[in-house]
Parts: structure tokens; C-alpha cells; sequence
């Protein structure tokens, strides 16, 4: 009787682990940067060109980052819900425009709505290979000592700000 | 013209022998090949080298040859033509030329992309199943072979026979001679 159950268990073993691997995204490549310091930057702003942010300028409070495009098509689903968490109040977004031509990105911002508290301009890419972007939009949660502490790749969804941003953003706004 | 007239009554078996259809079938492929390789001649004359140093071109080549695209993972930095990937290619280039090391592109990129920028995975207690596994289940398998063909000469005995048994075994083996069997 076992020999011919061996097999069996061994056949559902395998594909036991072929379902799991069905329900794994391979998009979502895991950031080596979370839990490590935020890569520091100097940038234009978006609409003052002439003015500079520095992302030390940041420390103390806790923060959010979004990556964006106006050539971006998923910007746009979840641009509405980053809208509405700036209202809130909860947290300030600070939006970096990635590889972008300035006059469509505020054009954009003045259609769309512009939930930013400042936009700079990466305009050739490189802060975002320092941040390990990869894709547009991702979205990073930075706490009062510049570490980054989350990163979410591909659209905020209203899934994952309740479960997981907004609570993380309370939390660490907790911490001294 | 005669490949064209041939081209014309291919499929009709019974006009041309198969020796002809065989000539006509590599008159044919010369001519599309012919086609092929013209145009490719017409712009190897114009194509203008990719960077204005051939040195760190080979190198940047050689490093993202087994470098991950992360946007289309299926393919390297070095064929990929994604933004990403040009980017990454662009960066690498101007490490190159600030006198980086190898190492320390690499590292520059693990950095930021993690272990799975690389096709060749360090050594890990993440990794060591994805090393070593294969290598296990190797040893498994042929440890079960050996265990099964030590079985088997157990249960196949070696029998000898006795003088009748012998003789019946010959008449048997005479009565399907003949037949064809």
C-alpha cells in the first residue's frame, strides 16, 4: 500500500508548492532598502525650479514619497486616493517627478488635483535608481530618522493604506 | 525568372519530378537569403558605433550580460531595451568611467535591487536550497536506485536446473521451431 502513496505525497507536495507559487507576484521584487536610511537627495521643485529640497529637510517627521509620471497610466488610478489621504492630514506626500517634461507634469497636477506638499523633478532618473525604482508609481514611508520603513510598488490601493500604510504611519508618528 | 516559373508550379506534383522540386526549392532559399543578407550588407556601412568608447562598452557588455531586468524579467540589462535598462546601462557606463571597479558596480546595484538584480545568486541560507538542492535530490535518487537494484538481486536467485528440467526445456524450445515464432 505506501509504495504507491509515496508517490502521491510527493505529487502533493509539489503541487502544493506550485499553488503557493501561482499566488506570488514576481512584480513585487522585495526593496533591500527597507529598514535602511533613505537615500539623500537635492532637487528642484516642480513648480519653483529655482528652489531646492533636500530630503534631510524631512527628518523629524514622518513622510511619504511618491514616485510619479504624467506618462504613467496607473499614476492615474491611484492618484484620487493619494488626494484624499493629503486632505486628511494624516501625512505629508511629497511627489517626485520621475523622467518627466515639466509642463505636461503640471499640467497633469492641475487636472488630477496635486496632493503634494512639495514636487521635485528627477529628471534623468537617477534618485530613483538610488531608491531602487523600478516601475511607476511606487510609493515610500519614511520615518522621523530618515529610515525608510515601507515601499509600495504599483498603484496605493485603499487595501493596502488601511491594512498596512496608514496604521505604519501612525505607529511610527508615535515614536519619538 | 526560372526559380519564379518553377515557384509558380510548385504544388503540382506531377509536372516536375522531385529532383526538380529539390532544385527549385534551393533556388528559392539562395534567392530569400540573398534578400535576407542584402539589406543587413546596405547597413552595416552606416551603422555608427554605439558609444565613443569601445573599452567601457565591452565592459558595461560583459557586466550586464548577468544582470537582471527587473521591468522584463526574462531578459538581461545588456539585451533589454526598457528604460530601465537603459538607465542601469547608462549609470553603469559612468561608473565605469570613474574608475569602479566590477565589484563595486555590482554592489552599487544589489543595493538598491536586491539579490535578485543578479542571474547568478550568491551563497545564502536563502540561496541553499536553490544551490544545492538539485545536487540533494541527486544523491537521493541515486541512493534510491542502488537500494532498489540490491533488492531485486536479492529477490532474483540464481536457479539450477536438474537433468529433467533440462530436457524439457529443450523439447519445449524444439516444438515452436519452425513455426516462426
Amino acid at each position: 500500500m505506501m509504495r504507491y502513496l509515496i508517490p502521491l505525497f510527493a505529487f502533493m507536495i509539489l503541487a502544493a508548492f506550485l499553488l503557493v507559487g501561482l499566488t506570488l507576484n514576481p512584480r513585487q521584487v522585495p526593496s533591500p532598502l527597507i529598514d535602511k536610511p533613505a537615500p539623500v537627495f537635492q532637487l528642484n521643485h516642480l513648480h519653483e525650479p529655482e528652489k531646492v529640497m533636500a530630503s534631510q529637510d524631512n527628518l523629524g517627521k514622518v513622510w511619504m514619497l511618491n514616485v510619479w509620471a504624467s506618462w504613467c497610466v496607473a499614476c492615474r488610478d491611484e492618484h484620487p486616493l493619494l488626494v484624499q489621504l493629503a486632505n486628511s492630514g494624516i501625512v505629508p506626500i511629497y511627489g517626485l517627478n520621475y523622467k518627466d517634461e515639466r509642463t505636461t507634469a503640471m499640467q497633469w497636477l492641475k487636472r488630477y488635483g496635486d496632493p503634494y506638499t512639495i514636487s521635485i523633478v528627477d529628471q534623468d532618473g537617477k534618485v530613483g535608481i538610488d531608491y531602487g525604482v523600478y516601475g511607476v508609481p511606487e510609493t515610500y514611508v519614511i520615518d522621523k530618522k530618515g529610515i525608510i520603513r515601507h515601499k509600495q510598488i504599483g498603484p496605493v490601493t485603499v487595501d493596502a493604506l488601511q491594512k498596512t500604510i496608514i496604521p505604519l504611519i501612525l505607529e511610527l508618528q508615535k515614536q519619538v | 525568372m526560372k526559380t519564379l516559373y518553377m515557384f509558380k508550379n510548385y504544388h503540382h506534383y506531377d509536372w516536375i519530378s522531385l529532383r526538380q522540386m529539390n532544385k527549385a526549392k534551393a533556388l528559392i532559399l539562395i534567392y530569400l537569403l540573398c534578400l535576407c543578407i542584402m539589406p543587413s550588407i546596405a547597413l552595416s556601412k552606416e551603422a555608427v558605433p554605439v558609444a565613443e568608447d569601445p573599452e567601457v562598452e565591452k565592459r558595461m557588455l560583459a557586466l550586464t550580460m548577468d544582470l537582471r531586468c527587473l521591468v522584463c524579467q526574462n531578459e538581461s540589462i545588456a539585451d533589454s531595451r526598457a528604460d530601465f535598462s537603459n538607465d542601469i546601462r547608462r549609470e553603469i557606463r559612468q561608473q565605469i568611467k570613474a574608475n569602479k571597479n566590477d565589484q563595486e558596480i555590482i554592489q552599487f546595484l544589489v543595493d538598491r535591487y536586491g539579490d535578485f538584480v543578479l542571474y547568478n545568486p550568491p551563497v545564502k541560507p536563502t540561496t541553499v536550497f536553490l544551490w544545492f538542492g538539485p545536487l540533494a535530490l541527486f544523491i537521493i535518487g541515486l541512493g534510491a536506485l542502488v537500494v532498489y537494484l540490491r533488492r531485486r538481486r536479492v529477490q532474483i536467485k540464481e536457479v539450477t536446473l536438474s537433468e529433467a528440467e533440462l530436457k524439457k526445456v529443450e523439447s519445449l524450445l524444439n516444438e515452436n521451431k519452425g513455426k516462426n515464432v
